[in-house]
């Protein structure tokens, strides 16, 4: 009896903090378990990125190194003789050093073979040299020119000597001509320029990545200049003017809706709008920032009404209440508040500018272009673009460069992302 | 009046658990007040304001004033006068539509999405929901301290300065300055933050920010303020301070003061007026209502009945 009741007591003394205590280890069981998952999604989402870094930089980093040929050139006034020296035989001079260098070459298609080493490249930078310094006309100048991509292939080690002599890009004499060439330490390996330089090339060893950095440059600038604003102000617009009706609320509906649009319906806008309606120019970073923008602003429109909604209402009471008018509540207050909400949102959408190919290839940013685009208007092409045309070249040398130049694409972004973020807390500092 | 709560334990003999029985009995509810030499008090269910709501010689008038939020009727024909140069208190329950009332004297209301507000108040005369009437001067010559402090993430100093500044009251920095600290002493803020004016704002501690709030408010010098308890995070020190403030503010200007603590009422207050569920159930002289009040629902909440 006494046993019972002593029993039926303890149980009635079961106090709120005993049934905390047994429930505590459940609890953090499943706090661990949820930490698990988190940890193992992060460390996943890691080996992943981590996988793509290293294939691509494992494919990609011998590009930014390129074979040179020294060259022994005697810069020969026969031979050079015209009146207008930009318009000289070079590579007459090209192969006259090259036919020196190997005098037992014999033969119309042995030379051919043998003027095949170095690049076409070559000519164009002893015509430079030459413009540059008339002076040198009649010396002797040793000089390293890029070889061709298919020696620098070789060098690169890409190449299996093993396959039937027709069934390789170089012949055994060229190989044994290249062997000679190493023996008198004539081959070198030096830091690509021309890859950061130059604009595209039909041949990879002149190819660079510096025309659609530039071109990708100028397109995002007008996608900036023209997206950022308008999107900002049609949030502030909608978020704090707009009445709230049928009208805003269609509105509202439609930039969702736009922001989910594929991308190459806003390069289909863009023909049939800038280019044919507006006779824009064809392939020129304006029109492709004009398109990008397009597509970038209802990403900007969304993330900065998102941020203009996170702006608490007491603020605005606050400043509505020392009687502030409703413009100056919005510029003084709400705007600083949201600024790196939209910050964010605008660098997503700019990234996303960044890497789209597929409205461009619609409006002509597709092209083989040459020249560094130096305005808005000149035909350019843009990194992504740039990446898909190499990717599509047949030549082993531009597999190499495909991965470089995603390299120097995946910079760009790292650079934008970077920029974000020091906007972001120089701005989140100021209070 | 008198709440008889008598917890009993019964010992369980049958290993059941403890019931603990309430025993709640409420004695004399009907009864009149304690002094029986007063006036009969006007009954629960009558739901008419007791009292004279008009003065002479308003300041702010409000003529039947019904408030909604949606279909919530917040404010039911409420009619009452603001006197020139007093302080009226506004008391009653929680959620019994003080702020409400408050806010729709600088139509602070109009940013609410579907609140709606009929009736006439008018600021000296003139009918302030009039729709050519600005609120921006509105609201500049009604100003108002939130019940939930509300500091800009900005400096302190920027928190003081930026009436001034936006109205153009004062052009050169030292008058600023001067401003700034002013209004920090009257607030009684001075002292805890004249060496971290350049600080944010949303730094200090509750009741500092409610000061700061409130220093924020008296900055631009309105006319009328309306306070929605600003002392209700502040320490018998600091409540004195803006106690004392509110009586010399009251020589110029005119506030309105909504509060939870009688005492305070009874302390600043010339005029009180009780709310309850939205109705404007009693108003008069404070210390009428305090002393003697002439409604059941007054007398309830003042003796600590409920609320
Ligand atoms: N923004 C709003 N939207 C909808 N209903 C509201 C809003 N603000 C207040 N209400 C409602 O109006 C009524 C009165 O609220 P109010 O804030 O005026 O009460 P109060 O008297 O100030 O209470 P307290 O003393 O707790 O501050 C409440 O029923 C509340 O639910
Ligand atoms: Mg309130």
């Amino acid at each position: 009896m006494n046993k019972d009741d002593s029993k039926a007591n303890k149980k009635v003394e079961k106090r709120t903090i005993d049934i905390v205590h047994q429930g505590l280890a459940k609890r953090y069981r499943a706090e661990g378990r949820f930490k698990f998952y988190g940890l193992a999604a992060i460390v996943m989402s890691l080996l992943c990125l981590a996988i793509l870094f290293i294939s691509i930089v494992g494919n990609g980093y011998k590009a930014f190194r390129q074979t040179y040929v020294e060259l022994e050139v005697f810069f020969d006034p026969a031979i050079l003789d015209h009146e207008n020296l930009s318009a000289a035989n070079y590579s007459g001079l090209v192969k006259s050093t090259l036919r020196k260098m190997f005098p037992e070459v014999k033969g119309r298609s042995e030379k051919r073979e043998l003027y095949k080493l170095v690049s076409p490249g070559a000519a164009f930078q002893l015509r430079k040299m030459v413009l540059k310094d008339p002076e040198i006309i009649g010396r002797s100048i040793s000089v390293w020119v890029p070889a061709d991509d298919d020696v620098d292939m070789l060098i690169k080690g890409y190449f299996s000597t093993d396959a039937a002599e027709n069934a390789r890009r170089l012949s055994d004499k060229q190989l044994a001509w290249i062997e000679q060439l190493r023996e008198q330490g004539k081959v070198k390996k030096k830091f690509n320029t021309t890859f950061f330089t130059a604009g595209d090339s039909r041949e990879p060893e002149l190819a660079g990545i510096w025309g659609a950095a530039v071109g990708s440059f100028f397109a995002l600038l007008v996608t900036l200049l023209l997206s950022f604003p308008i999107g900002v102000a049609a949030a502030v617009y909608l978020e704090e003017f707009a009445p709230k009706n049928r009208w805003t609320d269609l509105i509202e509906v439609n930039i969702n809706n736009l922001a989910a649009v594929p991308s190459i319906v806003f390069g289909l806008l863009g023909l049939a709008v800038f280019l044919n309606f507006f006779g824009f120019p064809r392939s020129a970073p304006l029109v492709g920032g004009m398109v990008l923008s397009l597509m970038t602003l209802p990403i900007i429109i969304i993330a900065s009404r998102a941020a203009l909604q996170s702006v608490p209402p007491s603020i605005r009471e606050g400043a509505l209440g020392v009687g502030a008018s409703k413009m100056q509540m919005v510029v003084h207050h709400v705007l600083p508040l949201a600024l790196p909400g939209m910050l964010t949102g605008t660098i997503i959408g700019m990234a996303r500018a960044l890497g789209e190919t597929a409205p461009l290839l619609m409006i002509g940013m597709v092209a083989f272009i040459v020249d560094i685009p130096r305005g808005f208007t000149d035909p350019a092409t843009v990194l992504p673009v740039q990446i898909y045309l190499w990717a599509d070249s047949p030549e082993r040398a531009f597999v190499e460069r495909t991965s470089a130049a995603i390299m120097v694409l995946l910079a760009f972004l790292m650079l934008m992302n970077a920029a974000a973020i020091v906007l972001r807390k120089k701005f989140e500092k100021r209070w | 009046m008198v709440f008889a709560l008598l917890p009993k334990k019964s010992p369980n003999r049958d290993g059941g658990e403890v019931e603990i029985e309430k025993d709640l009995r409420v004695e004399d509810m009907e009864a009149t007040p304690s002094g029986q030499d007063g006036p009969v008090l006007v009954s629960r269910e009558n739901r008419q304001t007791v009292g004279v709501g008009t003065v002479e010689n308003p300041r702010m008038t409000c003529r039947n004033v019904d408030i909604y939020y949606g279909d919530n009727h917040a404010i039911k024909n409420v009619s009452l006068d603001i006197g020139r140069n007093e302080v009226i208190a506004m008391i009653g329950p929680s959620g019994c539509g003080k702020s409400t009332f408050l806010r729709c004297l600088n139509r602070m209301n109009d940013t609410i999405e579907g609140c709606r507000i009929t009736g006439e108040i008018t600021l000296d005369g003139i009918n302030i929901y009039d729709p050519k009437i600005d609120v921006v001067p509105l609201r500049a010559q009604v100003g108002m301290v939130f019940q939930k402090p509300n500091p800009f993430p900005k400096s302190i100093y920027d928190n003081i300065a930026y009436g001034p500044k936006i109205h153009g009251l004062k052009g050169s920095k030292s008058a600023l300055d001067e401003i700034v600290e002013t209004s920090l002493k009257k607030a009684g803020l001075w002292n805890e933050v004249k060496d971290r004016l350049d600080k944010p704002g949303t730094g200090l501690s509750g009741g500092q920010q409610q000061r700061l709030c409130i220093a924020r408010t008296i900055a631009v010098n309105p006319e009328v303020i309306l306070m929605d308890e600003p002392c209700s995070a502040l320490d018998p020190i600091a409540t004195a301070v803006i106690e004392d403030l509110i009586d010399e503010l009251r020589e110029q200007y005119t506030i309105v003061i909504v509060t939870h603590s009688m005492q305070q009422a009874s302390r600043v207050s010339q005029r009180t007026a009780y709310f309850h569920l939205g109705d404007l159930i009693e108003i008069g002289p404070t210390e009428v209502i305090f002393t003697n009040p002439r409604h059941e629902l007054t007398q309830d909440y003042i003796t600590g009945r409920f609320g």
